[in-house]
């Protein structure tokens, strides 16, 4: 159609129609540029106040921003190695800083564990054990909360509420109470990750239970099965894959969640790092945080690769 | 045609005993649960030894802990009773009592009396001050005169003094127990049954009669301790009962101890505010009482919320900026935008590398560079969440649908209006959803990193826990970190199901 046919005035219809049109695309880029406004004007606030809170000004700061590569550079190469197998170095001083043989765990005679891989254990350890433990009160706990399996809105409303809190309630906190009531240790770690980790996979959990399929349930309540034999023959067997999937999940989040809370005095490796960070021990730092690393991607690549043969890719959705 | 084949049960039966391995699962099955469990039990009953749990929970202080809680939200108030031994007593009230410097609660009734006595005056304490002459009911007033260095030689000595001393003392706890002290005797009330307490003044108590369950004695003659549930407690000694009075509730939540408010019911204050005369001639009453909240010395409301909004903050611009990067280079992680396998695997591993390094490690190294602070932990999420968004937004670029860009390309756009109007549309949905979500899980693990000096909460939660005796401003920030967390999790929930559909989280 030749442009030269339409007509050069729109009729009062066509003229609403366009003049509607304009109204709306203007309210929407006014709207956005309303969006973009405050969220210009939050960022900006939030930076002032960030950088006025803070001990060192950001500008003064920035030229030392990559100061920690400095804390990374041992003296040489073979330090790190000395450092994280605990093998006595050619510096050494009598210092802290090149002690390395001091923390070896002796097994047998001559066999012995290094310090910082037994802390490592114990961390991912901690990870595990605590994992282990949340994964069985939220398998407890989501068959309450799931509305297809508890009918009551009060019992499943409070098994809910009890989730979110234990999920949103702090970790340092809980950590800080057994830490006053215990002594250092790992069990104060243990506390906090697994009672965070009950909120957390209990909600995964119920939901994973509310989409399954009803058929078996109904199947075994047809033939007068109890609500215990309802949810172990109806319907564990169809949950306990994606069970599996979250349990490794949040495995992955507790390792390092572990090595936090120990940072704060749950023991571990976190603690560690965070005194050798803290005196400038550059070898012993690097050998820790290459260990660390190591460990948070060998986990990660190792329940990636096990969910997927769980599951599939729809492992990979959103969730922590 | 199809016809219906049913069984009886007993040709069931039969089938079933001569298969009898279809109606059973296979024994390596049967055999792989079995394994599971026992791996799990054994892991279990390794890591009890592992961590000796067992041995730790045992040795653990299980009294203090009902104590700390009980902390959370009450607070006690700690007359100390001191008897004499001509069974004359003073009253001293812990430092910074919650009642106030010059406390007179109705529920300790006094009987005074005046006395002209000998009093027995250690050489060591007439050189220091007595560290409890802090109470008006002291021996040792200020005002007593005491010769100055002549008398420090003396090894002891005996003063004559007329002072006012307390001869009956009662403290109610509530209306079925209660404590009363008079001439030596403490006799102690508590759910109808009484005991009595003979005190000497010196070291040595001495019950009358049977104790009862919520009294206990060590050894003969020692300290009885008192135990009256969620009421209190209270400590008999020889010379000394120290009461321990509980109240349900913050003490002075809003004016401290120091403020001209204190102490004065709301409406008291109210009119004060309103109309009253100005306490401070250089300002208004109500900003001397708005002050006197913020800087309350106990609650510290200014600079918990300070603390508290600085841990908001680094979770919102960590975030933001996270994801103002991590959307740039997720274009080119993704394999079907950037056909560059070389481009796309370095992306990937650089997001794998800062993902793996984790806060923490960069929360330290942070602190580190700026000093202790919100920036150092606004770093610290800002390189994580780079890594995990950016691993998030490139798995999502790799599953969007082709033909919305197929159809842009096929009319001839630019490249830019190809990701712009072909790919953009799809996926922003999915790329603002996950930058909400992880504002609003940064929000929770801000408060962690800031334990470890990257600014916020943290360190302060972390403090007033370290002295084991705030656990009632540890409950009080508890308290906003998780009404903030709260209301964060709806915003963002709110957001993400607008964005999403109803289906999304």
């Amino acid at each position: 159609m030749a442009t030269s046919m339409l007509p050069r005035h729109l009729s009062d219809n066509g003229a609403l129609v366009e003049r509607h049109w304009q109204e709306l695309n203007s309210r929407r880029r006014l709207y956005s540029w309303l969006g973009f406004g405050v969220l210009f004007l939050a960022l900006s606030g939030s930076l002032w106040f960030a950088n006025g809170s803070n001990a060192g000004k950001f500008f003064d700061r920035l030229p030392h921003f990559f100061d920690f590569v400095g804390d990374l550079a041992p003296r040489d190469g073979m330090e790190i190695f000395r450092a994280m197998f605990d093998l006595p170095s050619p510096y050494d001083d009598g210092s802290f800083k090149y002690n390395y043989p001091e923390g070896r765990l002796y097994l047998t005679e001559n066999f012995y564990i290094p310090e910082y891989v037994h802390k490592m254990l114990e961390t991912v350890n901690i990870a595990i054990f605590s994992t282990v433990i949340g994964t069985a009160l939220g398998f407890v706990l989501c068959f309450l909360a799931a509305r297809n399996l508890m009918p009551n809105p009060w019992i499943r409303g409070a098994v809910r509420r009890i989730m979110e809190i234990l999920r949103a309630f702090p970790e340092v906190v809980i950590a800080g109470f057994f830490l006053a009531i215990l002594s250092l240790g790992p069990i104060p770690a243990i506390a906090a990750v697994s009672i965070h980790t009950i909120g957390a996979l209990g909600k995964l959990f119920y939901e994973v239970v509310e989409n399954a399929d009803m058929k078996p349930d109904e199947g075994l309540r047809a033939a007068g099965g109890n609500w215990i034999e309802r949810v172990w023959f109806g319907m564990v067997p169809q949950v306990l894959p994606n069970f599996t999937s979250y349990f490794l999940l949040r495995l992955e989040i507790n390792v390092r969640a572990s090595t936090i809370i120990g940072a704060v005095g749950g023991g571990g490796i976190g603690e560690l790092l965070r005194l050798s960070i803290g005196q400038g021990h550059q070898a012993k730092t690097l050998a820790i945080v290459i260990l660390l690393f190591a460990t948070i991607f060998a986990v990660d690549q190792f329940s990636a690769w096990l969910r997927r043969r769980l599951v599939g890719e729809q492992a990979f959705q959103l969730a922590q | 045609m199809t016809t219906t084949t049913r069984l009886s049960p007993m040709e069931m039966d039969a089938i079933a005993s001569r298969h009898p391995e279809l109606l059973q699962s296979s024994a390596s099955k049967r055999l792989r649960a079995a394994a599971i469990t026992g791996g799990v039990v054994a892991y279990l009953v390794f890591s009890w030894w592992f961590f000796s749990i067992g041995q730790v929970l045992g040795n653990a202080n299980w009294g203090i802990a009902g104590t700390y809680l009980a902390d959370w939200v009450s607070y006690e108030v700690r007359p100390e009773i001191h008897v004499a031994p001509d069974r004359t007593m003073s009253l001293t009230y812990q430092r910074n009592s919650p009642l106030g410097r010059n406390p007179n609660p109705d529920w300790v009734e006094l009987d005074r009396e005046t006395v002209t006595r000998q009093v027995d005056i250690p050489a060591s304490t007439t050189q220091t001050a007595k560290p409890k002459a802090s109470s008006s009911f002291s021996f040792m007033t200020p005002g007593s005169a005491l010769g100055g260095g002549a008398m420090a030689e003396a090894e002891s000595r005996v003063e004559t003094r007329t002072e006012e001393v307390l001869t009956r003392v009662a403290v109610t706890y509530d209306r079925s127990t209660r404590i009363e002290i008079a001439d030596g005797l403490v006799k102690a009330t508590h759910g109808g049954d009484t005991l009595v307490m003979a005190v000497d003044g010196a070291d040595t108590v001495t019950p009358q009669g049977v104790l009862p369950a919520w009294a206990t004695q060590k050894r003969p003659g020692e300290k009885i301790v008192l135990a009256f549930g969620a009421t209190g407690w209270a400590e008999v000694e020889g010379d000394e009962v120290s009461v321990r009075n509980r109240f349900f509730g913050w003490a002075n939540f809003l004016f401290d101890t120091n403020s001209p408010f204190f102490g004065k019911s709301y409406g008291e204050v109210a009119s004060l505010i309103v109309s009253g005369e100005r306490i401070d001639p250089t300002r208004s009453n109500l900003s001397l009482a708005w002050n006197n909240i913020l800087y309350n010395a106990e609650w510290q409301h200014l600079d918990v919320w300070t603390k508290l909004l600085q841990t908001v903050v680094m979770a919102f611009v960590g975030t933001l900026f996270a994801s103002l990067i991590a959307f740039p280079l997720c274009f080119l992680a993704a394999r079907n935008i950037t056909p560059s396998f070389l481009t796309n695997q370095l992306v990937k591993r650089f997001f794998d590398f800062l993902r793996s390094v984790d806060m923490f490690i960069w929360a330290l190294f942070f602190t580190r560079a700026f000093g202790p602070g919100p920036l150092a932990g606004i770093s610290a999420i800002f390189f994580t969440d780079t890594g995990t968004l950016g691993k998030l937004y490139s798995e999502a670029l790799e599953n969007i649908d082709d033909k919305q860009r197929e159809g842009v390309k096929s009319v001839g756009a630019a490249p830019l209006a190809v990701q712009r109007f072909g790919v953009l549309p799809q996926v922003l949905p999915v790329f603002a959803s996950q930058a909400l979500y992880f504002w609003e899980s940064n929000t929770r693990s801000a408060t962690i990193i800031g334990a470890v000096g990257a600014g916020g909460i943290g360190l302060k939660l972390w403090e007033a826990m370290r002295t084991n005796s705030d656990w009632e401003n540890v409950a009080y920030m508890v308290f906003l970190i998780l009404l903030v967390v709260f209301i964060f999790d709806s915003i963002s929930n709110a957001c993400r199901s607008r964005l999403m559909g109803r289906r999304a989280h």
